[in-house]
């Protein structure tokens, strides 16, 4: 695509999907559903949050329990 | 959008409970029309571009262990908006929606039918966002390939690309469709 492509696609654009103008306003304050979405978020159980270090760890613990079985018990016992 | 002053940042950033809502409520106050503006520059939906004010200022308050009072909350706030949308984006199907009514300036080309327009609308909405919001901020709003590689995470050299793909991407979904722009 050479420049003029460049430019002709960059006008085409333009019309078919106009810029939006200037920053209109919301229609309403959202502070009210602010405060909303804040408490559903306190109210709601913390999630929780695994790192890839704990999934390269739980994957790892995997492998190894299939390839070697015999070492589950030993796992299970420092459970 | 302004930056707050100092301490309004500062009580935001590190201050007590209290002081931390109070000033995160000044800060709501403060950006909420320019972020939902940002915002709906992006995704072109006034009721989206609401929700994910909404969803913009939950994650700046879940985040301020990560801002940096000394580079101002504008910036920051307009990166964490612009991450917002780009997920919102990834989570609509291309194709079902088109871009809300928004009013703008009549410069329509009147020898490019409606239909085409359509199409060359739908074809956008198939790109990867991330190439969409590029071009949506670059050549659509005509932003400084600055501030759209700031509020983006990347460098000015990465939006031209991405810019770039995305137009090459378009020319040749309109050209399978048989139209030649």
């Amino acid at each position: 695509m050479n420049e003029h492509d460049e430019d002709r696609m960059k006008k085409l654009l333009q019309q078919a999907l106009p810029p939006v103008e200037a920053e209109p306003e919301p229609a309403r304050d959202l502070w009210p559903a602010m405060l909303r979405r804040l408490d559903a978020k306190q109210a709601a159980p913390a999630p929780i949050f695994w790192s890839w270090f704990d999934a390269a760890l739980l994957a790892g613990l995997a492998v190894f329990a299939i390839f070697l079985p015999a070492s589950i018990p030993v796992f299970l016992y420092y459970l | 959008m302004e930056n707050g002053s100092n301490d309004l940042l500062n009580a935001f950033r590190q201050g007590s409970a209290e002081a931390f809502e109070a000033a995160f409520e000044t800060l709501f106050h403060q950006h909420q029309h320019t972020v939902n503006g940002w915002i709906l520059r992006i995704v072109r939906n006034p009721a989206t571009a609401e929700e994910l004010t909404v969803e913009t200022f939950s994650r700046i308050y879940r985040a301020r262990e990560h801002f940096q009072p000394s580079r101002g909350f504008e910036g920051w706030a307009r990166r964490i908006a612009t991450r917002a949308a780009l997920d919102w984006l990834r989570t609509v199907r291309p194709e079902t929606e088109l871009p809300a009514e928004i009013p703008a300036p009549a410069t329509a080309d009147p020898a490019i039918s409606s239909e085409i327009q359509r199409k060359i609308a739908l074809a956008f909405q198939r790109l990867a966002p991330k190439l969409r919001v590029a071009a949506t901020l670059a050549v659509i709003e005509e932003l400084p390939h600055k501030e759209v590689a700031d509020a983006l995470g990347i460098s000015v050299a990465a939006v031209k690309l991405r810019v770039f793909r995305a137009l090459r991407t378009l020319r040749k979904d309109l050209q399978q469709q048989g139209i030649t722009p």
